[in-house]
């Protein structure tokens, strides 16, 4: 007699919507756990991690600060990845569009009386998303025309990106004023997306990364081409058989994928970094494929775990703060946060049952 | 060897002097400084580290420095970190929710927290703010660092003497000019006493990457080097040197434990006295916005025990050195400094002014490499 997961013939509906709150329920017991072993009150620390950075104006501000990246890198891979195509390097592409963002913002800084008017920053989001979206090319190009395995180009341009922009920080575009630190000049005003709440860093980058949850919506759930991007990722041979070309969704997953994340980099160096170093992301290129996984590739489910990873990092520094727990335990809780969202997903695709027999592989069970 | 040389030494002698000035101190504030003594609110000071606390190297030292505030003020201070800090936008949120959270002296400790430190010290007027190894200040921003590179010359000293190769390995962590200035100044007390010696570099361009740091660490073996230094906080290069039985140097804390065979000596930031002052400076209402570049004279910087394998006219070397550039009378990087290509960039006599060895982007002559750029 024991546990038994069974495969089930059909996803659960139910299961969708219930296991995210499955893996809460998980979390907070075995969080409690974790705290009280460590000597702390169980319900101050989850308080402090999950809620204490929601009350106030200056936390949820920066929610959505660390959110808007995560989000805009996220929706862009989920494109991808719902067509089979594994653009691991959003990283890069983020790089390269705070690059040529960045580029025209110093240029503007250093040659236009007054550091340019009201058209810089459009003219910067349109460089960003030129940026990832000519970084994210060449694994398109190589894959449609060599078959080059995307996953490894797209992820080793992204070591690229990072030696170009330290080239560039180090070389050519390093501040003069700087004492040949690694930096560039900061950014003038007119490169500075506005801020939306005074008080906070909240700017409207933000959004940018709403506008971009809705346009993947509608491309993704009620467009044509969504449609298509679903039916050659799920059977290929299916697409091609109704005439869908395999080529353009390879195409069209890395340039969305390359434009919205070459957008979050140009949200980046232009809102809360203001110039450009070789700093400007910790990592949301790859943070954000577990984003897009979290929100099940769906839109709105990459808006909601683009914000709730975000609280996991907010959450963290308020535990270190507030009770004095090393980087290392809120690491650990940040882990065990992820391990049941996404361990419970087997809740989806399997039930357990109590059996009598020793479980008989499925097929024969009759 | 070591303790015929250690009881005269600078750290002893700082230590006690410092005690003495804490007793006296005390001893004043227990008149003048009652009411913040019996105040309810201890003053909350916040560090922001760049690495974690147990990477036995820089932020470890720096967190140190906050053990000896708590030590010193007991209950008038509470004390708070947040480590491993990315340098990207994520400074800037943990700076101002430690300044809302009601720290009223915060230290920023990494070169990549400046401009961070900067916005966060225009939202929160009345904190005051300590930014490690920068140059931009404001009314409410210090700025301290380390002459580091005075204790780079005395390892380069044992170095040049200890090799047999002549091929110094050198893991360096993030190519702006503090390293450079380090590397600079080994090489200059390397081949003060070994003219025939060369200084390899390689770049890892990172302050905290064990991983990296051992690779380099293993590259510069294998390409000759008999001696390995390093620029990054990880014991990792110790531990190389070790297993292959060289010799390495302790970066910014003793890391003797993780090589004694291996482990020369170290150069040891040692901030426990500059932070023990500022927190008394804004206790007592005598903060004000400062540049501190401390060195050896000062015990900012300070050598950790010479292993007992080293021959004594390596230590009578290194200790002439030592004494010298606390004293002033030696600079590690007076001239005559030549360049790699040979041009006499400071001519023999004169000594470099702070402007540039605070923007130094050349190599001397005696370092295989380039500076990226």
């Amino acid at each position: 007699m024991g546990l038994r997961l069974e495969p089930r013939a059909e996803r659960s509906r139910v299961m969708v919507y219930l296991t995210p709150l499955v893996a809460a329920a998980l979390t907070v017991v075995a969080g409690a756990a974790l705290f009280a072993a460590l000597g702390h009150d169980p319900v101050r620390a989850l308080f402090a991690f999950f809620v204490a950075p929601l009350t106030t104006a200056f936390g949820l501000g920066e929610l959505f600060v660390k959110a808007t990246p995560l989000v805009l890198c996220a929706l862009g891979l989920a494109v991808g990845f719902r067509g089979n195509v594994w653009n691991i390097g959003a990283e890069g592409q983020l790089i390269l569009g705070a690059v040529f963002a960045g580029g025209l913002a110093l240029w503007a800084g250093e040659t236009i009386p007054g550091g340019g008017g009201p058209w810089l920053l459009p003219a910067m989001v349109v460089m960003g998303i030129l940026g990832g979206m000519a970084w994210a090319a060449i694994p398109a190009l190589l894959r449609t025309r060599f078959n080059a395995n995307e996953i490894l180009v797209s992820l080793m341009l992204t070591y690229v990106a990072g030696l170009l922009l330290g080239y560039l920080v180090h070389g050519p575009w390093r501040d003069p004023m700087g004492y040949n630190f690694p930096e560039s000049a900061l950014f003038g005003e007119a490169a500075l997306l506005p801020p939306l709440v005074a008080g906070t860093r909240l700017h409207i980058g933000a959004l940018f990364a709403l506008a971009a949850v809705a346009g993947t919506w509608v491309l993704l759930m009620r467009s044509f081409i969504g449609f298509q991007i679903k039916v050659v990722g799920l059977a290929p041979r299916a697409g091609g058989y109704a005439g869908f070309s395999g080529d353009r969704v390879v195409w069209l997953g890395l340039l969305c994928g390359g434009g919205l994340a070459g957008l979050a980099g140009m949200v980046e160096v232009a809102g809360p970094i203001g110039q450009l170093h070789t700093q400007i992301s910790p990592g949301y290129g790859f943070t954000a494929i577990i984003v897009a996984f979290l929100g099940r590739l769906h839109p709105l489910g990459i808006l909601l775990a683009g914000l709730f990873m975000a609280l996991t990092y907010l959450g963290g520094d308020t535990l270190q703060i507030e009770l004095g727990l090393p980087r290392a335990v809120t690491g650990l809780f940040q882990g065990m946060v992820l391990f049941f969202l996404l361990a419970s997903d087997v809740l989806i695709h399997h039930r357990i049952r109590w059996s009598q027999r020793p479980a008989i592989p499925h097929g024969e069970a009759g | 060897m070591r303790k015929v040389i250690r009881p005269g030494g600078p750290v002893l002698s700082r230590r006690t002097l410092a005690a003495g000035a804490a007793a006296g101190t005390l001893l004043a504030a227990s008149g003048l400084g009652a009411t913040r003594a019996r105040a309810a609110d201890p003053l909350k000071v916040g560090f922001v580290y760049v690495g974690p606390v147990g990477d036995y190297g820089w932020s470890y030292q720096h967190d140190q420095g906050r053990l000896a505030i708590e030590a010193e003020f007991g209950d008038a201070v509470a004390t708070t970190y947040v480590e491993s800090v990315p340098e990207g936008a994520d400074a800037e949120r943990v700076l101002s929710q430690l300044a809302s959270g009601g720290h009223g002296l915060i230290f920023a400790t990494s070169f990549g927290f400046m401009n961070a430190t900067l916005k966060a010290a225009r939202q929160f007027p009345q904190v005051k703010f300590e930014h490690c190894t920068g140059y931009k200040r404001a009314d409410n921003v210090s700025t301290y660092m380390a002459r580091f590179y005075e204790g780079r010359y005395i390892i380069g000293v044992i170095a040049g003497m200890m090799t047999r190769s002549n091929v110094i390995g050198y893991v360096g962590a993030v190519p702006i000019p503090e390293v450079v200035r380090g590397i600079n100044a080994f090489t200059q007390g390397l081949r003060s006493v070994n003219p025939e010696a060369t200084v390899k570099v390689i770049w890892v361009n990172a302050w905290y990457d064990p991983g990296k740091e051992r690779e380099a660490a293993e590259t510069l073996v294998a390409q000759g080097a008999d001696v390995l230094s390093q620029h990054t906080d990880s014991p990792a290069p110790v531990q190389v040197a070790a297993e292959k039985g060289l010799y390495a140097f302790g970066q910014a804390t003793d890391m003797r434990a993780f090589g004694p065979e291996a482990h020369l000596t170290a150069i040891v930031d040692d901030w426990d006295s500059y932070y023990v002052d500022r927190t008394r400076a804004v206790l007592d209402g005598t903060w004000a916005s400062t540049d501190t570049w401390g060195g050896l004279s000062t015990g900012m910087v300070a050598m950790s025990d010479y292993n007992d394998a080293l021959p004594e006219d390596v230590v009578a070397a290194a200790e002439a050195a030592r004494v010298a550039i606390a004293a002033g009378t030696l600079h590690p990087l007076a001239g005559p400094l030549t360049d790699q290509a040979g041009t006499v960039r400071m001519a023999e006599g004169e000594v470099p002014d702070d402007g540039l060895l605070l923007g130094m982007d050349w190599f001397v002559e005696g370092v295989q490499g380039q500076v990226p750029r």
